[in-house]
């Protein structure tokens, strides 16, 4: 189990490497000089070359990645080509933001999608199966954005039961929690389908194994059964695939910072894009795949918890 | 014995009642799109100051947008676009993803592990971000959205691949190829690529539906394909300002492209069921 962990955590340094080396290249065959960007097409070629020379883009390319690199470890990303203002700032505001909106997506749909596709497993073909299915085939169907603007029409506009805009004031808990309630849900609903629908599906598998069988056969009660045998069992797989899920919600998540108006990484990377700010989108684009990382890590060393092959392997 | 076998897997299909409803629903929305100009009731472009955010009614069923545009006629357009990207993108994720998975669990040596280890760091970004990556690089457009999709794709063609081959590839019939002297390509191409599509195939119509939902979360991001088109995801970023005057014109879009996603994964969905030999005993 330790050899394991600890070989793994070893795995993501190469992995982590590799993505970030990834963006650097991607922005930097962006199409389009910052320096220009940021001066407009009336700037003068002196004012360029001072420009170019103090953001480090006269140098040769590998002094350049170097850099980027060694920034990053000191914890520096540079300041937004715009405003000037430190991207650390910028994302040490937003960060928390996506991470509460995402950690409690991903909690309902562990919550709600767990016990759903044990049961839709349990009544297999039967009518709460059937129609569990079928609401979970539109779940992983509907994108994240329309699902929030259909919850922001109904309960927002219509209802007026929850706020329409905004994440809610800063320190005032209640408030934060309020402006959470509906984009979680129209996260963590689809967030549901995914894992309901893995859950009966590796719930069915385990249930149709030998010592299912066998423990029935033995007479044991159903309940035990189901839950000591069959659902721990079945939990494994689930487990596994939980940081894929992650990656999707998190992905997802631009779409609904976008619709509710919240800050966050979606909206900062957005806004970078559309104004053209390569330091500020760099930087989002390094947090989205150190975060997906570590998600993965994350999941993988849980995975080695309950699993006990790796446990005891 | 083969066409037993197509028989009994196409039993299952048609038994599978929501299976055969996303058939219909995939072939009625190829062909509103092939037909697109002679079904839409007005051009999805022209514009009319006198009928300005209309609510729907019986001349516009879907209400027009703040240009008096129909927006029943720009989602049917609209979905040429959305069916198009998604369709091509999955053609070249999968030849791209499926030769490189099948060439890696061939060869298995240095360059065969740097193809998945590639795939590995791919597949650890969000679907949306890494196209928005490849889209900031190579700029905006139709085939460069499918272009974008198709890569972001083609890694999980290549896990699939890889695995499937990785399977087959110790049986008699290829180890027999192989004694004949067949050349590796030949191999890869007539004896390998045949026994795997069968499960490229199931994928290919459920990661359709996921490729059609990232066109739809680009273009709505911005990032898709450039207005005056119509597209689905764009019609819902406009939208969505006019909530609370206009709900129709983003609502009906959005609609679409639940209905779209939902059809291709009901298709997957069955043809996954067909493909599994548990199933087809019962």
């Amino acid at each position: 189990m330790i050899k394991y962990s600890i070989r793994r955590i070893l795995l993501t340094i190469p992995l982590l490497l590799v993505v970030l080396s990834m963006v650097f290249v991607f922005v930097r065959l962006a199409p389009g000089d910052p320096a220009m960007a940021m001066l407009g097409q009336y700037a003068t070629q002196e004012g360029l070359d001072a420009l170019r020379k103090q953001m480090g883009l006269d140098a040769p390319m590998w002094l350049q990645y170097l850099r980027f690199l060694g920034d990053l470890l000191r914890g520096d990303l540079g300041v937004s080509m715009l405003n000037g203002v430190p991207v650390v700032d910028q994302l040490r505001v937003v960060l928390p933001y996506t991470l509460e909106l995402t950690v409690s997506a991903m909690v309902l749909g562990v919550l709600l999608g767990v016990p759903m596709g044990v049961y839709t497993a349990l009544r297999r073909n039967r009518s709460a199966d059937y129609s569990g299915r079928v609401v979970s085939l539109v779940g992983i169907s509907i994108p994240s954005f329309f699902l929030g603007i259909l919850l922001l029409y109904v309960f927002s506009v219509r209802m007026d039961l929850f706020p329409v805009l905004g994440a809610g004031r800063d320190g005032d808990l209640g408030d934060r929690l309020y402006h959470l309630v509906l984009p979680t849900l129209s996260l963590g609903l689809i967030m549901t389908s995914y894992i309901m629908r893995m859950t009966r599906s590796s719930m069915l598998n385990v249930l149709n194994e030998d010592f299912v069988r066998t423990a029935k056969s033995k007479g044991l009660q159903e309940r035990i059964v189901v839950y000591k045998h069959a659902f721990m069992n079945a939990l494994i797989p689930v487990v596994s695939v939980l940081g894929i899920y992650f990656i999707i919600n998190l992905g997802s998540s631009i779409m609904t910072e976008i619709v509710f108006s919240r800050p966050g990484l979606g909206k900062l990377m957005v806004l970078a894009m559309k104004q053209r700010d390569y330091v500020v989108l760099q930087s989002v684009m390094v947090i989205y795949a150190t975060l997906a990382i570590f998600i993965n890590l994350f999941v993988d060393l849980i995975y080695g918890l309950i699993d006990p092959r790796i446990k005891y392997g | 014995m083969l066409n037993d076998l197509r028989r009994k897997q196409l039993r299952v299909f048609l038994r599978n009642r929501i299976a055969v409803v996303g058939f219909f629903l995939t072939l009625l929305l190829i062909l509103i799109a092939f037909f697109a100009g002679y079904v839409a009731p007005y051009d999805p472009n022209e514009q009319n100051v006198y009928s300005r955010l209309t609510s729907p009614d019986l001349k516009h069923w879907f209400g027009t947008d703040s240009y008096g545009r129909d927006t029943l006629s720009r989602v049917i357009h609209g979905s040429r676009i959305s069916l198009a990207v998604g369709v091509c993108s999955i053609i070249f994720g999968m030849v791209i993803g499926s030769l490189a998975g099948m060439f890696a669990a061939f060869d298995r040596g240095k360059i065969g592990n740097l193809i998945m280890r590639a795939v590995d760091v791919m597949m650890c970004f969000p679907a949306e971000i890494f196209a928005i990556l490849f889209l900031v690089m190579i700029g905006q457009g139709m085939d460069k959205l499918i272009f974008a999709i198709g890569v972001v794709m083609a890694p999980r063609f290549a896990r699939l691949s890889y695995g499937t081959t990785l399977s087959i590839r110790e049986r008699e019939y290829i180890e027999a190829a192989r004694a004949l002297g067949a050349k590796r390509p030949r191999i890869v191409l007539k004896h390998i690529f045949p026994n795997i599509l069968g499960e490229i195939l199931v994928m290919c119509s459920l990661w359709t539906a996921t490729a059609i939902r990232v066109e739809a979360n680009l273009s709505f991001l911005g990032m898709g394909v450039p207005p005056p088109t119509a597209t689905w995801g764009n019609m819902v970023r406009t939208g969505v300002s006019q909530l609370t005057n206009a709900p129709w014109l983003s609502i009906f879009p959005g609609l679409a492209i639940m209905v779209a996603v939902l059809a291709f994964n009901l298709i997957g969905d069955g043809l996954r069921d067909v493909m599994d030999p548990k199933l087809q005993q019962g």
